[in-house]
């Protein structure tokens, strides 16, 4: 075919296809029932979006191309199907960051090119254009915070970096806004520069985005890291539309802003449910008291009661209701059929048992769902936090695994508390509460849970899995 | 009114703005990690622009930038959609009657145990 007809023509329309496949793709994948669908054609979509990419260039040297898509094909691949269902969240980070940084690669080479290969003479917007000029340093510029602020996510999300609590520098909001000024003024004097001039403050722009993106995300306690990457990848699709503004294709802008858009709704969405402001996140800081006491009385614990699996095995016997609220203790312990081998004995022996999930139990929205699913339980046995808070008055057994603030009663009680007014699971309410965990350490907001204290509280201390092994060995002895 | 490319291109970026809020209204916890993951793979859509940036074979600053923006993306549409895709089977997995294959079910056991050491 003529290769006119096929740019002016064949090739837009292939565009307008794969938009059309992303846009159901979304709309898909936010209902459970055509979720999978979704995914599904949003990856036809992307398909369509290669292949009428390729048609558009017509015969050129595909070595490269070819090439890398290998390389990342395998890379990408590796990763996805060798990652545990626990490191979810620390995958999708991942994955976040290397679509921000190729935007901003993207943006470079096509500056490069342009600008100090084929026009080394004139200034950076008389080669590019003023729009593409400014539109190359917003994609270096974004597409950088996204990749660095990605990789501090993931780290957060695995406990380095103090494992995981918030990093305070001194003055930190100066130096981030000095920070952010200095990359607006390197961006313009980039695109004002003369070719040979303005390589220095690209590379200076690079440099100061990537420092940011370590700057905004550092601050963020590990528990808040959700929201954040949820943020990140809105701003990944930013950074891919400011891209599709550089190389004048309307497809990426408009997948780039759908994204980005999208991403915005779901990080409000997830900050709602953990009822705090989005600023308040970004901030940082949650969790570490800057002065004064976060919440009255001490953090130390006076009177806990702790138990073995035996005992807690013998009040279990006579349990009619049993409600099982996970939390990343489980993720940690990989103990997701541990739990639902216990839950099918105690099924068996007549006990009603379903799970109470928090919307922010462990590192990601839906962390615990994926996590039981896994293990094979029934969808309908996990409740969502509105359905399960009436059970609670009425279960005799509550079992807590590897979950802390989400369960903390000072949440509704003390309005000084840095908690306050997040909505929790009323586990105190139930006739008695059993809680696995490893120590008394506090969780993420760092303070301590009065729940522990509770009369009708016993502790079990140890991994969850292991926990839940004995339990499973008395239960079986009953 | 004639429009330029820039104004068109942000007319596009705002339609298509409003088009992505407009999306996500209720979604049910247990889908913001995939939905999230969903989009994420989508973001990489920067790979269209990548490969337009790498058409030659030579050995330039600009070839070499564009091959690994291809690289980078490809990684974060290929992991992105696979990751999603796994997470989903996990929700539409069909209650298997646990009787028929307790053998399968017992390999399955061990190679967990083995991954998780």
């Amino acid at each position: 075919m003529n290769q006119e007809i096929m740019r002016s023509t064949v090739v837009p329309i292939i565009y307008l296809l794969s938009t059309i496949l992303f846009i159901f793709g979304i709309k898909q994948l936010a209902r459970v029932k055509t979720a999978r669908r979704g995914n599904t054609l949003a990856a036809v979509g992307m398909l369509f979006a290669i292949i009428g990419s390729l048609l558009e260039l017509g015969l050129v040297d595909y070595r490269w191309i070819a090439g890398g898509m290998l390389v990342g094909t395998i890379i990408g691949a590796a990763f996805a199907i060798r990652v545990q269902m626990t490191s979810m969240p620390e995958m999708v980070a991942l994955f976040n960051g290397f679509g921000g940084i190729a935007s901003a690669l993207v943006a470079t080479s096509v500056y490069w090119d342009v600008v100090v290969q084929r026009a080394p003479a004139g200034t950076v917007y008389e080669a590019l254009g003023t729009d593409e000029a400014i539109t190359v340093m917003l994609s270096i510029l974004i597409g950088g915070i996204t990749f660095t602020g990605s990789l501090i996510a993931l780290f957060k999300l695995q406990g380095k970096l103090k494992k995981g609590q918030p990093i305070l520098l001194p003055a930190r909001h100066y130096i981030t806004f000095g920070l952010l000024f200095a990359s607006f003024a390197f961006g313009g004097l980039a695109v004002a520069a003369g070719a040979s001039d303005s390589v220095v403050w690209v590379l200076a722009l690079a440099a100061v985005s990537l420092i940011l993106g370590v700057l905004l995300t550092i601050p963020i306690g590990g528990a808040d890291m959700p929201v954040v990457v949820s943020l990140l990848n809105s701003y990944s699709g930013v950074a891919a539309s400011m891209a599709g503004f550089v190389i004048g294709n309307p497809l990426l802008i408009i997948a780039g802003a759908m994204v980005g858009a999208a991403g915005l709704i779901l990080t409000q969405i997830m900050c709602v449910a953990m009822n705090r402001s989005l600023l308040n996140v970004l901030v940082g800081g949650f969790g570490v008291t800057d002065g004064g006491s976060g919440g009255g009385g001490s953090d130390e614990y006076t009177s806990v009661t702790s138990c073995g699996p035996e005992e807690a095995a013998m009040i279990l016997e006579n349990a009619e209701s049993v409600i099982i609220i996970p939390g990343y203790g489980l993720a940690v312990a990989q103990a997701q059929h541990a739990v639902r081998e216990l839950a099918d004995m105690l099924k068996a022996r007549g006990t009603k048992v379903t799970y109470g999930i928090h919307p922010v139990a462990g590192r990601m929205p839906g962390h615990m769902n994926v996590l039981l699913a896994e293990a094979d339980v029934p969808y309908e046995e996990l409740l969502e936090m509105d359905v399960i808070n009436p059970e609670f008055k009425n279960t005799d057994v509550v079992i807590i695994l590897g979950a802390n603030d989400v369960v903390n009663p000072i949440a509704s009680k003390d309005p000084t508390s840095p908690i306050a007014g997040m909505p929790i699971l009323n586990a105190h309410e139930a006739r008695s509460v059993f809680v696995v965990k490893r120590s008394l350490s506090p969780g993420y907001a760092g303070i301590k849970n009065e729940l522990f204290e509770y009369d009708n509280t016993m502790m079990i201390f140890g991994d969850a899995k292991k926990v839940l092994q004995g339990l499973i060995g008395e239960v079986k002895d009953l | 009114m004639t429009l330029g490319p820039l104004l068109i291109g942000i007319y596009v970026f705002v339609l298509a703005g409003f088009v992505g809020f407009e999306m996500i209204t209720k979604v049910p916890p247990t889908l913001h990690t995939p939905l999230m993951s969903g989009a994420n793979a989508i973001s990489g859509i920067t790979v269209v622009g990548a490969i337009a940036a790498a058409t030659t074979g030579a050995p330039t600053v600009a070839n070499i930038l564009g091959a690994l923006a291809i690289v980078t993306a490809t990684i974060n549409v290929v992991g992105g959609f696979l990751v999603t895709d796994r997470m989903l089977r996990m929700f539409g997995k069909k209650k298997k009657p646990k009787a028929l294959k307790p053998g399968a079910e017992g390999v399955a056991a061990q190679s967990r145990e083995a991954v998780s050491k």
